[in-house]
């Protein structure tokens, strides 16, 4: 779990926020932060579960190496969280371990 | 700088394209820019920075004293490149790269922005696509609650977050101490410092010690190192580390020696030093070396940082392990090489332009070795001894698998392992599991990693959809490749 530093918090200039849902839960973000660095500053303990036994998994690297922070983004699957900026509105889901292929197309 | 809003604002073509915009490729993009090259610069991240500069036009951290001097310094080398003639692709990642057949000598590289593909050519490419932390795989690694020390350096950059509750760092590198005085100065809760460096280290680096008291690094380090250790609760000399929680990370559990202890935690971070990225260059079919003292894959390159492949160099810290400082003057030196092989620049105007920065980098990179030779990560730490330790995240291979593939079938290098076992096939392609691969191999067949090997990878460097490869304008050959 992220909090942000006193600079960086609610109000503070150069803050806007930006709203968004994480399964459907509403939820805040500042602008400017990425989908993961809006999720961790949530406290969203874990974004993704993984194909081969289906544990939870958070972001690990912020930098685009680890794939750990893959999410769904309208719709979208396999999107990597720590290098998508956060948008207005955004639909951010976990991603269920291995697609299937009747979500194929849904 | 002119920005480069969508796929659609590309040029068909450019002299040189620049992956990556940390201080190598900005240098790069700005010198080549400079020199009359018409310059592209590419990259992934919403802002230029790179790692060490990242966000520095957009951090929320106000306060100077957080990141400290260092960071700020990239002001300077970001407002250079904007005053540049080059043009500037953000949120770009660049997927593949490969010979332009219709244009022998010249490159077609894959590029995708917001979801959209197109290909572009190039004559020259400079790779400044960076470092990477090194995989630090221990037991529990994979809990939520883990990171490495920089993503939350990041983070702290990024977005002006910081963890929230009690937070252990644990590793070796001379960068382990800017993290950890960096997150305590935002006032991050570092309730211990686990120091893995080997005690059994030092005699080799005192060898080296002498050059390193003549860098410009030493003064600021010891200052760091200084003020870190007393600021912060530091154990050092740890041999063994786990992480432990269901679903997350409750608890971090170490060895020092005979000693045992845990420390209650709600974040652990995670830092084996840095090791240049090699994915994108050893799918380009750059050559790359085993370099013993950094204990990384490292390509090869010329004193004008030119790879094997003609047309291709590599900056920076891609091109091993220097430093942001010197990461900028490689760019330059790079920059100086793409421009002398376009005719731009005669050879002797090259090389006298370079000269001072070429001396300067010299400075620099003195007393690197030491550095690389005292953090050198112990061995139980670049192969995990527990059997059961994930290594391969992505398809979630463990140490032993490896090592039973390894000893009981005879799988001699990585990319039969691949075949074997899946480690390497996931979305991260190997990024996180390659180095681990190749020194459980080399130690269950007891050599070296020089002999293993490393994978041999294929573009798209990093995934995209097959939507975004269908929606590619084909050439008539192309077609003509797959319809019957
Ligand atoms: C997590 C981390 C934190 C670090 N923090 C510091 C620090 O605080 N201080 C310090 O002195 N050193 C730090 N370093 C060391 C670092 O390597 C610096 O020496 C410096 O940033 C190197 O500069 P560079 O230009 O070579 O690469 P980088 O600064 O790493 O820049 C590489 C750039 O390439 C981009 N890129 C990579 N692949 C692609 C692709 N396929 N398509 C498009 N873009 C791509 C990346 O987004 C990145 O912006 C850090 C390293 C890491 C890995
Ligand atoms: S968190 Fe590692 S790729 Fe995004």
């Amino acid at each position: 779990m992220f909090r942000p530093i006193a600079e960086a918090r609610e109000g503070a200039a150069g803050t806007a926020r930006l709203s968004f849902t994480f399964d459907g839960k509403p939820l805040t973000g500042r602008s400017g932060d990425t989908v993961a660095a809006a999720l961790l500053a949530n406290g969203i303990v874990a974004c993704r579960e993984t194909p081969v036994s289906d544990t939870p998994r958070a972001p690990y690297c912020l930098m685009g190496v680890c794939f750990d922070c893959l999410v769904v983004i309208d719709g979208i699957g396999n999107r990597q969280g720590c290098l998508v900026p956060l948008a207005e509105g955004m639909r951010i889901e976990t991603q269920h371990g291995r697609r299937h292929l009747a979500e194929v197309g849904q | 700088m002119t920005p480069v809003a969508g796929i659609e604002q590309l040029a068909e073509s450019y002299d040189l394209v620049v992956v990556g915009a940390g201080p190598a490729g900005l240098s790069a993009a700005a010198r080549a820019a400079g020199l009359g090259l018409t310059v592209l610069l590419a990259d992934e991240n919403p802002a230029p920075g790179g790692q060490i500069y990242r966000a520095i036009t957009t951090t929320p951290v106000k306060d100077r004293a957080i990141l400290g001097e260092d960071y700020w310094r990239g002001a300077e080398i970001v407002a250079r490149f904007e005053r540049s003639q080059a043009s500037y692709a953000a949120r770009c990642t660049v997927w593949s790269l490969g010979p332009d057949e219709a244009s022998p000598g010249s490159f077609e590289l894959g590029l995708s922005v917001d979801g959209k593909a197109r290909m572009i050519g190039a004559r020259q490419v400079i790779l400044a696509t960076g470092a990477q932390e090194r995989p630090f795989p221990i037991p529990g690694w994979t809990l939520p609650g883990v990171m490495t020390a920089g993503a939350a350096q990041i983070a702290l950059k990024g977005a002006g977050i910081v963890p929230a509750g009690r937070t252990v760092i644990a590793g070796c590198g001379p960068l382990l101490y800017l993290l950890a005085s960096q997150l305590a100065a935002a006032r991050c809760e570092i309730v211990a410092v686990l120091d893995t460096t080997p005690r059994a280290n030092w005699p080799k680096a005192l060898a080296a010690l002498p050059d390193f008291l003549r860098s410009p690094y030493l003064a600021k380090g010891l200052k760091l190192m200084a003020a870190t250790r007393r600021k912060l609760r530091f154990v050092s000399n740890v041999t063994s580390l786990s992480a432990k929680g269901e679903g997350t990370l409750r608890q971090v559990g170490f060895e020092q020696g005979e000693r045992q202890g845990a420390i209650a935690c709600d974040t652990l971070l995670l830092h084996q030093g840095v090791i240049p990225s090699v994915n994108f260059s050893n799918a380009a079919g750059c050559a790359h070396a085993f370099d013993e003292e950094q204990h990384a894959w490292v390509p090869r390159v010329d004193a004008w940082l030119a790879s094997s492949v003609p047309g291709i160099a590599i900056a920076g810290d891609g091109a091993g392990i220097g430093g942001a400082e010197s990461a900028a003057l490689r760019g330059e030196i790079a920059a100086f090489g793409a421009a002398s092989r376009l005719g731009k620049l005669s050879e002797a105007e090259r090389d006298r332009q370079a000269a001072p920065i070429r001396a300067a980098l010299m400075r620099l990179l003195h007393g690197r070795r030491f550095l690389d030779l005292l953090y050198r990560p112990a061995p139980q730490f670049l192969a995990p001894p527990q059997d059961e330790t994930i290594i391969c995240r992505c398809e979630e291979v463990t140490a032993g698998q490896v090592r039973d593939a390894a000893a009981r079938l005879g799988v001699t290098g990585p990319n039969q392992m691949k075949a074997f076992l899946r480690c390497g096939m996931g979305p991260c392609q190997g990024r996180l599991c390659g180095p681990t691969v190749v020194e459980l191999i080399a130690q269950t067949r007891g050599t070296t990693p020089a002999e293993v090997g490393y994978y041999r990878l294929r573009p798209p460097v990093k995934p995209v959809t097959l939507a975004e490869l269908a929606a590619l304008p084909q050439t008539e050959a192309a077609v003509k490749a797959v319809v019957r």
